[in-house]
């Protein structure tokens, strides 16, 4: 596995300051995310203890968000528990990805790192790794993720909390609820990527669309669903 | 059970499944830290599908009824070309509000 040179080795401290440093740019793609989660629990008509019990315990922006859209259209927990798992699913992606360089860590450590694991933390902390000792100087792997990680934690607290306060001075005559619909829009841009991935998209907007009249808000994960079977579909058939 | 209790059980089975999915690889299969091609290109599906799915609804179905020139699906053309062009939240939702409130004017 790894092997650090005794002179060099990176410490504990240096390297949570690389990670804090590596993931502060993205912050500002945060706050507004953040905002938008405390915005969203009170236009579900839930108070400060729920959103920041959501932001806390899930700690998982889009599925978050999803849960409180559905919640508030008055769709049943399951739904809501159903939609938010199948949104953080593709972290089993990252999980596999970063496991694979946690190896020699410790349980706890990697009791954190699951905890902590997101999308920013994930895509900094394998950028780093695999520059490692090439064009950028080696850092201690735990620390370097739990810098990314921990940092972009306590802003994603504390700019949940803001959103609560803020949601509720802002006067009703400003739709601040359509800014949830809005963020996922920002979200879903970036994932397209590919015709595979586009299919996915159109399909899964499309039938959410006409299956909306459906009790329960099925429409949603039928319309994912449906979504996710069309794009695999295309894709194997490009890449056989 | 009231929007409240809901709420929290949502919380509390949502955040151990989200946590069951982080921990999968960390926690469990670590030496067989490899995800098959296909399940692999099956995730990759996911955001994309599942958020279109949220949103295309949320803009053109707002009241239960299918609007396709109100002030909401406008606004979302907007925003969709501002998130494409700065790839900003900030800037999309700065933006897609000012739309909406202004489209509702405009529209009455």
């Amino acid at each position: 596995m790894t092997r650090y040179d005794t002179d060099t080795a990176p410490t504990p401290r240096a390297s949570f300051r690389a990670g804090a440093i590596a993931v502060s740019p993205v912050l500002l793609g945060i706050v507004p995310f953040g905002l938008v989660a405390g915005v969203a629990a009170t236009e579900a008509g839930l108070g400060l203890a729920e959103a920041v019990g959501f932001s806390v315990v899930v700690f998982a922006g889009a599925s978050q968000l999803a849960a409180l859209e559905l919640l508030g259209t008055g769709a049943p927990a399951w739904v809501a528990i159903m939609t938010a798992a199948v949104i953080n699913l593709r972290m089993a992606m990252y999980s596999a990805s970063i496991g694979s360089y946690m190896t020699d860590q410790s349980l706890p450590r990697r009791l954190v790192a699951s905890y902590l694991l997101t999308d920013q933390a994930y895509a900094l902390s394998l950028a780093r790794y695999q520059q490692q000792g090439r064009t950028r100087p080696e850092v201690d792997r735990f620390f370097f993720y739990l810098g990314t990680a921990l940092v972009l934690w306590m802003v994603w607290q504390v700019t949940t909390v803001l959103g609560v306060v803020v949601g509720g001075a802002v006067p009703d005559a400003v739709p601040l609820g359509f800014a949830v619909p809005l963020t996922f829009l920002c979200l879903l841009v970036p994932t397209v990527t590919d015709r595979p991935t586009l299919a996915a998209a159109l399909v899964g907007g499309g039938v959410a669309l006409a299956a909306a009249p459906l009790p329960a808000n099925l429409g949603m994960p039928l319309g994912a669903g449906a979504g996710v079977l069309v794009g695999y579909a295309l894709a194997r058939r490009q890449r056989p | 059970m009231s929007a409240t209790q809901t709420a929290w059980v949502v919380i509390v089975l949502g955040g151990i499944a989200t946590f069951a999915i982080r921990g999968s690889f960390l926690l469990v299969a670590t030496r067989l830290a490899a995800l098959p091609a296909t399940t692999r290109e099956l995730l990759r599906m996911i955001p994309a599908a599942a958020l279109a799915a949220l949103v295309v609804p949320a803009l053109l179905r707002t009241d239960g009824d299918l609007v396709l020139l109100g002030p909401r699906p406008l606004a979302g053309v907007v925003a969709l070309g501002i998130a494409w062009w700065t790839r900003s939240v900030l800037a999309t939702i700065a933006v897609g509000l000012v739309a909406v409130v202004g489209f509702e004017l405009l529209l009455g």
